[in-house]
């Protein structure tokens, strides 16, 4: 049942209690204690919002960085990365597999602002080999949503 | 000048709804609960085999009888799925979607004057097929205290001497209705004593919420008396690629085949290359529709009944089919009110037999929001209207 309530709300988290018990066929006890449940375990990790800046008149850029860092004994990669996560820009740390270690994904109003982030808190950590940073142009797709979906209901508005 | 139309053809009245659907269509932003297809998109790894085709220059005919590739896959599908065992060179053909397939079995089948057995409410087409294949449609009226399921004394009650083929459309357009084994095993004795063929248009057969769909063609004795139909539309969203088939014996396929070849030549080659990457890969994708369709299905059952209007549990397709007969209104009458007055379009049950009378199509093949939306609007309708 957690899975079918996940399946659900990760699509719209609008839906109260008492529809999705409805929908599930179960009660709205038991889908309000699922979910508590699940947000102690940290399953369900939030409710934010997806939002496109980009319709709004102030700007937000997004950068994409790759970062090459020493792991530290002991604690492999984690320490370097929360030390990275816990600044309010970054948006998004992954670890990864491949040419680099460290994804980190930073809004900033602007190029400067960004670059600024980039040389002078990120750069100069000593765990910090090399930095790369990508700017992102357009988003198409987030979190599983189109962004720019201007598309319409194509059917035919009765039919056998 | 002589007069230049068949009147066969001309007495056959125009489908209810269409007449609907003019009406419809003038009344822009209305929220629609009306239509017979899936919201969701042909799943993309699907519409990408049918590109991929056509980047490859498949562009060709293909067999009268479709790919036989497609057609070893139809076969397994069924196999796997509803337990039938058909041969895909033999028993096997694909057609453009299943309407063609329940037009050719009738004109195959049927000689004049012949009886058919059909059960209403039930999809538009089956009655002006039976006209234009010679026969003649017997129709029996499905009742809510059934749950528009066919029972053994319909069907005998039905049954005369110039009886052939009976129509079973299960899971049903527009009821929801589905028919459990036991239910299809009471009349199954029927069929058989009767020495009756049955076409059974399984289209919503993935569409079953609660016990899986089971085909009569499973059971024993049965499957040299019925032609199953079914196709890509409902259960892989693919509606407009116009793809489907027709498993049966082989005397009757081979002469399916014989008109099919003749008046369509094969099914679009694009769609069945599409096709075979749905019967492959697709059944993750049919899993997650039939879930999102379920929730819905709960939500428009528990809404409606809430409201004070009965509406009997569908287990199938995707419309559910409440009662409005407290209201004092016709179907007819219901719907044009609710058009005008909330702006959201259903279809009156009568589009699918005079015994839809008192009855209303509604559609889940819509987002929750949406269906939240249009619901809202229902219930001030019929606050506003009860007496």
């Amino acid at each position: 049942m957690k899975e079918k309530i996940l399946r659900i709300i990760e699509k719209n988290s609008k839906l109260t209690s008492e529809e999705l018990a409805i929908m599930l066929d179960c009660s709205r006890e038991e889908v309000e204690a699922a979910i508590a449940e699940m947000e102690i375990d940290k399953i369900i990790c939030g409710y934010p919002t997806l939002i496109d800046w980009d319709k709004l008149s102030g700007e937000k850029l997004t950068a994409l960085i790759e970062v090459k860092v020493t792991p530290q004994r002991g604690q492999g990669f984690d320490r370097i990365a929360e030390r990275i996560f816990k600044f309010d820009e970054v948006e998004t740390v992954y670890l990864m597999s491949g040419g680099f270690d460290l994804t980190v994904i930073i809004r900033g109003k602007s190029m400067r602002e960004v670059a600024g982030f980039v040389s002078e808190k990120l750069a100069p950590m000593e765990a910090i080999l090399s930095t790369a940073t990508h700017f992102v142009l357009k988003k198409y797709k987030e979190n599983g949503i189109v962004m720019q979906n201007d598309e319409q209901d194509e059917r035919m508005i009765v039919s056998p | 000048m002589r007069n230049p139309l068949n009147n066969k053809i001309v007495g056959i009245k125009p489908s209810g709804i269409r007449k609907f659907f003019d009406v419809v269509s003038e009344m822009k932003d209305a929220i629609s609960l009306g239509v017979g297809e899936p919201d969701f998109e042909t799943p993309w790894h699907i519409r990408e085999e049918g590109i991929y085709s056509l980047e490859k220059g498949k562009t060709h005919y293909s067999s009268n009888a479709g790919i036989k590739e497609l057609r070893v896959e139809i076969c397994r599908y069924l196999k796997r799925r509803f337990d039938l065992d058909y041969d895909p060179l033999k028993e096997t053909l694909v057609t453009i979607g299943g309407s063609e397939a329940i037009d050719m079995a009738l004109r195959v089948m049927l000689e004049e004057g012949d009886e058919v057995i059909l059960p209403q409410p039930s999809y538009v087409s089956y009655e002006p097929c039976v006209i234009m294949a010679g026969g003649k449609p017997v129709i029996v009226e499905l009742k809510e205290e059934d749950e528009f399921k066919l029972t053994k004394q319909e069907l005998l009650d039905a049954i005369t001497d110039k009886t052939k083929i009976l129509i079973l459309p299960f899971p049903n357009n527009p009821t929801g209705s589905v028919m459990s084994r036991e239910e299809l095993a009471d009349i199954v004795d029927v069929i058989i004593e009767k020495d009756i063929f049955v076409i059974s248009d399984e289209i919503y057969a993935e569409l079953t919420y609660g016990e899986k769909h089971v085909s009569i063609a499973s059971f024993p004795g049965m499957k040299e008396r019925t032609v199953v139909i079914n196709g890509f539309s409902k259960a892989y969203a693919m509606t407009g690629w116009r793809l489907g088939y027709a498993v049966g014996p082989e005397v009757i396929i081979k002469q399916i085949l014989k008109l099919h070849q003749f008046a369509i030549m094969c099914a679009p080659s694009t769609s069945q290359y599409a096709a075979i990457e749905a019967l492959r890969n697709g059944d993750p994708d049919v899993e997650m529709m039939c879930e999102a369709y379920d929730g819905r299905r709960r939500f428009l059952l528990h809404e409606f009944r809430r409201m004070g209007l009965s509406c009997f549990e569908a287990r199938g397709a995707f419309y559910v089919f409440p009662c409005i007969k407290s209201l004092g209104m016709t179907s007819e009458e219901f719907a044009t009110k609710l058009l005008m007055e909330e702006k959201v379009a259903v279809v009156p049950g009568t589009a699918f037999g005079d015994c839809g009378e008192g009855f209303l199509r509604i559609s889940y093949a819509y987002s929750i929001e949406n269906l939240k939306k249009a619901l809202e609007r229902i219930e001030r309708f019929v606050r506003a209207h009860k007496h």
